[in-house]
């Protein structure tokens, strides 16, 4: 029998094409089904299915082994198994080498199907497999490392995710968009490397000086360079072979010619800057400031210049999330990839292992940006049909199969879920300090960080007239009630005062609490304190600018149904329309107010309407803050309920209260809420340029960095037109290459083997690729806040190991067609190469693009760069 | 020859009595005192005001769907004589004699009442027994919401119509692809879903979804035809082409028909034109076609040209100079050149006519003959009312002050020489010696010293700018973006030397004909691509809602009160239906997850023929019911309680085919079964009591007194009108 199996091996290897799972019938089946070549008589249909439709089969050899492995399943019940295994993977050879000389010779020629059956040219090829891998490795690191230092001094977004590593180091509290794994991981890096968290960040272009800042540049950089390495084993791992793995390596290294700059966090800042407007305000002069403002966008595009050109190559080379987002990306493909392979031997120690790593991964993915939760649906769905599959084998047991779910279960929800949660609780574990982040979080979440005032608050409890309040929504990330000295623009409602929320604290939120009908001062020690109480009638004067809240019949600024919310009146003494009726939720007349724990409403008495936020962000005019209103539907929402926050009263004894100390869950919850309010609060501006999903794939256009005239020093940022386009290409002949095949079985087209085996890795390792590239890209369309550029990175790198995958497969299948010409195999051999060095030439072409030219712009025909202005939309 | 003579004419019928019962039926339900309230009620002040426009025949534009539905309404308006003269400003108002409300609202009606037996004829041609079908159309014909959004002049019963038809014919075409295809009745059926799909597209573009589940069940049996090996190749490919054909292409040229209609239809100016562009605002009669008629095609060195932003956002506007100057010193310290002041103005003003000059000569009239102004050509503009150059250097703009300023230069001999040359870029020219043509040509001006463009930021400059639109320099400029993009939209020859002369002449109307067509291709997509963009403001609704109220029904909508009694419409389904049409929905996607999972263990609960029955009545019911609803919560704007009615149509659908599931399969002993049908008795009993107590609210035809609206008050978060006394 197992003489039988190796002659047929034989005659498979003169094919020189990867191997098909051969079918799990007897030897005398699969036999016939060798000889099943065209112009071979056909075989009845029926055993033609037995023998399309069996899984791969196990040689009785391995059997011993895999007493753990699922029992053969009666003929014709293994439709879907089949489908699940391609083919077999690393650690099923693994296995075979370990029992018998005769097995593993089988496996591995299966694996690798162009070498002979000899035992020293095999290990002379693994040598060789591992040489490969090395390489690759080795020039990623190489053009990742390259002049890491450089330049010394801070480089764009590096601000921002430097600056929040040392906020971890120095433990206090900030807020941001993304979840804290990848920032944690630099604030790590640069711990154990010896930066101190001293160096402020304050903008691009600082110098370094002393400060350690290699070590953070070096972790980015070394998680940057496993990509390639990565997607080179991805590729290997889903075609078996090492051209596509090799071709994928190429375009990867030689397409992301040009550094990207991910300037989303540049628009955070500004959306950060418009929320502080006003609090530098009050600290510094009014000129001063505004010309600060204006000039730094400025300052930004000079600094750009600055460091582009010393050449910086790579986006992996800085401190940056996404070379860690796109590490965690590939290495969730690669574990997913390997773990289907081992999946003929179930709950094996190397099954265990890629399962739980897939796991770890996805973790690692989703906790440095959201962007994450793609490639968790991607898995999710191979997944669901791994488990889909399984289930239709009648061959395992309800228990078996149960055994599947629950590790699936543990490894693909309950780990990942327990990692993320665990970073959340490391991160409001070191950030315990009060910092710039705590305005954006509810009073209760504040009294956790030492250094806010709410920590170990001691304060009146109830409130009292003439108390000094701030006022907070309830509604997450909406903020405190606040007013500034600067009128509604005109043709907004009446020209009265602006009132908005604002998210940070600052002394223009304090408002005092006084009666409607009286103006004499209640902290006068004479007069007796008088506590308000649930449905009295209040007055709110803004205490920096002594107006009244007011509200009157003009419709708000933004919601247009609501009214208008003004400050109104001199001194405190305004009309009939300051006068609020307070209402505590569920309690009765009559009662105190607590500071803290009560949830008001302030109605208006003589609308009737209710005070509350839209969320809306109001324009420049309102300094970006967020609109208020007065609604006059009374709906009982969380965005018209408000607590009292911060309570100041000489006359009344401050009590130490016991806050609300918030449960973790509530925690997380409340953080997320804040997090997803800030990424939607990236809304792109009117005229501005903002770039769209569809320009991303064709490359569209590119990010001028600095510089527009031809004496400037100018950069311009464009993926190497060459592979992008061949990439996209690729999807449309992938696309119509699947489908071909697709159709040719369902008619049920009697493929040769070999070919039948090239459909397969294009049918299911493409598919695969496809559906990442589709999953990381497509959902792009459906968002509304600001896109850039860099979103695309992670999309392409799944089209990148898609090209690499096809044209091997396409040029293979050629070779094949080809077959009785003597040139056949250098077909392949030599597409393969001209495909390597067209790539590598294109990018030569482009290079000067990345390290900045001087000299007439491309437009001007005298420029040297005017044939490669191959877009009327490039602007180089 | 004659032989037909020889055999006796004989006509054989068959009638369906039950759907003619509910034919009649449907009919008595939608249309009884279809002209009721004869007061505009709830959306009819929103459609009308398009039925009034089409009557006028006066362009117009709304982005809320493309215009076959509005054609329909409109074709109720022409049927009853409508003149069009009707202002449509709040709901509640009397209609005047000149609106013929029946004929207005008789559309409407009749699609409401035409689905009833095309639930019947659905749940038959799925497979299901008589008894089910009937049930299924008593239950559309008894729902409450069904009946009040038919009674008016709105439009989704129509789109409810269309979608039912789509899937209708679909299916008789599927049944008779049994037995024989290609036959004329096949064609019909095939054709009538791709013309039952674009309609339903036509009238809103929620009908998109229903369209791609058939397209996508389609697919899926074609699937198993290219599978099926006892078809040639060519019988196979032929099958693909002719649903292809059918299904794709078709609806596609179907809708295409529909815009051609309505731009016929719509030939003379009216409110909307300023948000099209100059070109269409052009074929439009009365337009700008009246002031553009014989104006030369072509700009040369000396034409008067008005320069249109291209992009027009926040409003259209021109670009636009007068005498005052920028202020020296803005509010917040910052200089300026003090030159003369540019900007965009939203209105027709001679200080928006501009010359364009040659450089290198003086004159400012053209030659004879005109010399042509090409891409790439460097050309100076001269304000026509004060002579200054357009200029831009390297000074912040007032309120952008990353980009430049903008003026009309003045010497005020400081070192600041004038930088007024700007290259011409022809966007969308064919070849790089293209001519600078009125209104076709899409423009930008590329400042030659400084390669920044000139852009409109949109943000209304403060008082001593008179609040007009301010115009920048961009210098950082990414690529293409509309707002740096211009057009010609007035444009003569200018022949006067001398500058009086000249102000006479700009202020004199241009003047004659010729029409300038564009092709119907081109009026699509920019209509099509305005209707998708336009901006409409979200703004809150008294009775707005979430999806996730729809489900059981927790909100509802005032539509219409008696202006004395307190009889009033209300948008409000039968809370029995409803909640059970909900619950159908969840035992079916359970008893189908069950099913499958037994089936993936070779355990087949049902025979293979029942199976592929349940699985396409859940493909297309509890399918439709997904597509229509689960979209929903992606989308931004403001949402009503109609919206989910085409979505529970197909929910209704699905609740008879669970029952008789049930009842055929879950039963198992015949006194099971007896019991069951007992309860279903009981409560489709419930269903009908409901409906009828729910009557007065439905038709409005009955006043009701406080505490009778009160009792009707079942759940809080209904609002119900009761009139204080």
């Amino acid at each position: 029998m197992l003489c039988a199996t190796s002659r047929l091996l034989a005659a498979r290897e003169a094919s020189a094409l990867p191997a098909h799972p051969r079918g799990r019938a007897p030897a005398p089946r699969s036999r016939r089904r060798e000889l099943h070549f065209p112009g071979h008589p056909e075989l009845p249909p029926g055993d033609f299915l037995v023998g399309r439709f069996t899984k791969p089969s196990v040689p009785t050899g391995r059997r011993v082994i895999l007493r753990k492995g699922r029992m053969p399943p009666a003929a014709g019940g293994g439709l879907a198994g089949s489908e699940l295994r391609p083919r077999r993977g690393r650690c099923g050879s693994q296995a075979a080498r370990a029992a018998g000389r005769d097995v593993a010779t089988e496996a591995a020629t299966a694996r690798s199907p162009k070498r002979p059956a000899l035992p020293s040219s095999r290990r002379f090829e693994a040598a060789g497999r591992w040489a490969l891998l090395a390489l690759v490795t080795l020039t990623s690191f190489a053009s990742r490392f390259h002049r890491l230092d450089q330049p010394p001094h801070i480089c764009w977004d590096e601000t921002h995710f430097g600056k929040m590593g040392s906020y971890y180091i120095n433990r206090t509290f900030f807020f941001d968009v993304h979840p804290p794994l990848g920032k944690m991981l630099i604030g790590l890096a640069g711990y154990l490397s010896g930066y101190d968290g001293t160096f402020l960040f304050q903008k691009p272009g600082d110098n370094y000086e002393h400060h350690s800042y290699m070590g953070m540049r070096g972790f980015c950089a070394f998680l940057g360079s496993m990509l390639i390495p990565l997607a080179y084993l991805t590729v290997l791992e889903l075609s078996r072979s090492l051209s596509a793995a090799l071709l994928t390596a190429a375009l990867l290294t030689f397409g992301r010619v040009v550094s990207e700059e991910p300037p989303e966090e540049a628009a955070l800042s500004r959306y950060l800057r418009g929320q502080r407007v006003l609090w530098s305000w009050c600290e510094a002069a009014l000129g001063r400031f505004r010309e600060q403002q204006d000039t730094e966008p400025r300052a930004e595009h000079g600094s750009k210049g600055g460091w582009t050109d010393t050449g910086c190559l790579t986006l992996s080379q800085y401190i940056l999330l996404d070379p860690i987002l796109m590490f965690f990306i590939m290495a969730a493909m690669l574990s997913m990839v390997k773990y289907n392979s081992c999946a003929n031997r179930p709950f094996s120690a190397p099954w265990w292992f890629w399962l739980s790593l897939t796991g770890v991964n996805l973790a690692g993915a989703l906790g440095v940006k959201f962007v994450g939760l793609f490639i968790i649906l991607q898995v999710g769905w191979n997944t669901l049909s791994d488990l889909w599959h399984l289930f239709g084998d009648l061959s395992l047991s309800m228990v078996t199969l149960g055994k599947h779910l629950t590790a699936r279960i543990l490894c693909l929800i309950v780990l990942p879920l327990a990692l993320y949660i665990a970073t959340y609780a490391v991160h409001f574990m070191v950030l315990n300090k009060s910092g710039p982040g705590d305005g954006f979080f509810s009073s209760a979440f504040q009294a956790r960080l030492s250094g806010n005032n709410l920590h170990n608050a001691s304060i009146p409890e109830h409130l009292a007239y003439g108390s000094v309040i701030t006022v907070k929504n309830l509604r997450m990330a909406i903020g405190y009630l606040h007013s500034h000295r600067h009128f509604y623009p005109e043709g907004v409602g009446a020209r009265q005062q602006q009132v908005t929320t604002y998210l940070h604290k600052d002394y223009n939120n304090l408002w005092i609490i006084k009666k409607h009908n009286s103006n004499s001062d209640p902290l006068d020690p004479s007069l007796p304190v008088e506590f308000v109480r649930h449905g009295d009638i209040i007055r709110l004067e803004h205490k920096e600018t002594s107006r009244n809240l007011h509200s009157h019949y003009h419709e708000a600024p933004l919601t247009r149904k609501h009214y208008q919310v003004t400050g109104y009146g001199i001194n405190g003494s305004g009309d009939s329309n300051d006068f609020w009726r307070i209402e505590v939720i569920n309690r009765k007349f009559g009662n105190r107010i607590k500071v803290l724990r009560s949830r008001i409403r302030l109605i208006h008495l003589i609308t009737g309407c209710v005070l509350g936020s839209s969320g809306k962000v109001l324009p420049k005019w309102g300094w970006e803050q967020m609109e208020v209103t007065c609604t006059p539907y009374l709906k009982e929402t969380l965005s018209s309920i408000w607590n009292v926050e911060d309570h100041i009263n000489p006359k009344l004894p401050n009590i130490s209260l016991e806050v609300l100390q918030p449960s973790f869950p509530e925690i997380m919850l409340e953080s997320h809420m804040v997090m997803i309010r800030g990424n939607n609060g990236l809304k792109p501006k009117d005229n501005e340029f903002t770039s769209k999903p569809w320009h991303w794939p064709i490359n569209f256009q590119g990010l001028r960095f600095s510089g527009a005239n031809d004496t400037d020093f100018r950069v311009y940022l464009l993926g190497n037109p060459v592979v992008w386009w061949l990439n996209l290409l690729s999807i449309a002949l992938y696309v119509l290459s699947a489908s071909v095949f697709a159709v040719a079985v369902q008619r049920g087209a009697h493929l040769p083997v070999e070919v039948e085996g090239l459909s397969q890795v294009l049918l299911r390792g493409g598919g695969q690729l496809l559906f990442g590239w589709m999953m990381h890209y497509f959902p792009f369309f459906l968002m509304g806040r600001v896109l850039y550029f860099h979103h695309y990175f992670p999309a392409m790198l799944f089209s990148s190991m898609l090209t690499g995958l096809l044209w091997d497969t396409l040029l293979r299948l050629c070779a094949w067609s080809l077959a009785s010409y003597p040139l056949a195999r250098c077909v392949h051999v030599l597409g393969i190469l001209s495909l390597l060095l067209g790539t590598a030439y294109s990018f030569y072409l482009f290079h000067p693009l990345a390290y900045g030219m001087v000299g007439p712009l491309a437009q001007d025909p005298r420029s040297p760069m005017a044939g490669l202005r191959w877009l009327e939309s490039w602007d180089f | 020859m004659l032989g037909f003579l020889q055999q006796p004419v004989m006509v054989t019928a068959e009638v369906n009595l039950n759907m003619v019962a509910l034919t009649a039926v449907g009919l008595l339900s939608r249309l009884w005192q279809l002209a009721y309230p004869r007061a505009v009620v709830f959306d009819e002040v929103y459609y009308g005001q398009y039925i009034s426009f089409y009557m006028k025949r006066i362009f117009f534009l709304d982005g809320s769907g493309p215009p076959f539905g509005h054609m329909l309404l409109a074709l109720g308006g022409y049927l009853g004589g409508f003149d069009g003269n009707f202002l449509w400003n709040r709901i509640g108002a009397e209609y005047s004699s000149n609106v013929p409300v029946w004929s207005l609202r008789l559309l409407p009606a009749l699609s409401g009442a035409l689905s009833v037996p095309m639930a019947y004829e659905i749940v038959w041609e799925l497979g299901f027994s008589h008894c089910a079908a009937t049930g299924a159309a008593l239950l559309l014909l008894i729902e409450n919401a069904l009946i009040t959004q038919s009674r008016l002049m709105l439009l989704e019963s129509v789109l409810i119509f269309f979608n039912l038809l789509a899937v209708l014919s679909y299916l008789k075409f599927c049944n008779s692809q049994k037995h024989r295809p290609f036959s004329p009745r096949w064609w019909f059926w095939l054709v009538l879903t791709g013309v039952a799909c674009s309609c339903a597209v036509g009238i809103k573009y929620v009908g998109v979804f229903t369209y791609l589940l058939v397209l996508g069940v389609a697919a899926v049996h074609a699937w198993h035809v290219i599978g099926d090996q006892t078809l040639s190749n060519v019988r196979v490919l032929c099958h693909l082409l002719a649903r292809a054909a059918a299904l794709v292409v078709l609806p596609v040229l179907v809708y295409l028909l529909f815009f051609y209609i309505h731009l016929l239809l719509l030939c003379r100016s009216g409110p909307h034109d300023q948000i099209m562009s100059s070109a269409f605002q052009a074929s439009l009669e009365g337009g700008l076609a009246r002031v553009t008629q014989g104006q030369p095609l072509e700009v040369a060195f000396g034409s008067q040209v008005t320069l249109k932003n291209v992009f027009g956002q926040p409003v259209p506007c021109w670009l636009h100079s007068h005498q005052s100057t920028y202020p020296m010193i803005y509010e917040n310290g910052r200089g300026s050149s003090h030159q003369q002041q540019v900007t965009c103005y939203p209105f027709k003003d001679v200080n928006n006519w501009w010359i364009v000059k040659d450089p290198g000569r003086h004159q400012l009239v053209v030659n004879n003959p005109p010399r042509p102004v090409r891409h790439g050509d460097v050309v100076q503009l001269v304000h026509g009312m004060t002579t200054r150059l357009l200029n831009t250097h390297d000074v912040a703009a007032p309120l952008s002050p990353h980009a430049q300023e903008v003026s009309c230069y003045i010497d005020y001999n400081i070192s600041m020489p004038p930088q007024n040359l700007w290259r011409l870029d022809i966007v969308n020219r064919e070849s790089d010696t293209d001519v600078w043509k009125t209104i076709l040509s899409e423009v930008r001006f590329v400042h030659v010293n400084t390669s920044a463009i000139l852009k409109l930021s949109g943000v209304p400059l403060p008082d001593w700018g008179f609040r007009q639109l301010e115009v920048v320099g961009e210098k950082l400029f990414r690529g293409y973006h509309e707002s740096t993009v211009w057009n010609v939209e007035e444009h003569r020859y200018g022949r006067s030397q001398e500058q009086k002369e000249r102000e006479l002449e700009l202020h004199s109307p241009t003047q004659v004909d010729i029409s300038r067509n564009l092709s119907f291709m081109a009026r699509f997509s920019e209509l099509q691509w305005r209707m998708l963009t336009v901006r409409s403001d979200d703004s809150e609704h008294k009775y707005s809602s979430t999806p996730l109220d729809w489900v059981m029904l927790d909100t509802n909508i005032a539509y219409w009160l008696h202006p004395r009694t307190s009889a009033q419409i209300h948008l409000l389904g039968n809370v029995v239906i409803w909640a059970s049409a909900s619950l159908a929905t969840l035992v079916y996607a359970l008893l189908f997850i069950w099913y499958l999972l037994r089936r993936r263990r070779r355990v087949c609960d049902l025979p293979e023929d029942r199976w592929l029955r349940w699985v396409l009545a859940g493909a297309l019911c509890a399918g439709g019911w997904a597509v229509n609803y689960l979209p929903f919560f992606l989308m931004e704007k403001t949402l009503f309680l109609y919206h989910y009615l085409p979505a529970l149509t197909f929910q209704i659908l699905l609740l008879p085919v669970v029952l008789e599931h049930i009842s055929d399969h879950l039963c198992r002993s015949q006194l099971q079964r007896s019991l069951f049908t007992a309860l279903v008795v009981a409560w489709f009993t419930s269903a009908c009591h409901v409906s009828n107590m729910l009557r007065p609210l439905t038709y409005g035809d009955r006043s009701l007194s406080p505490s009778e609206l009160k009792a009707l008050r079942w759940k809080d978060s209904w609002d119900i009108l009761i009139r204080k006394y």
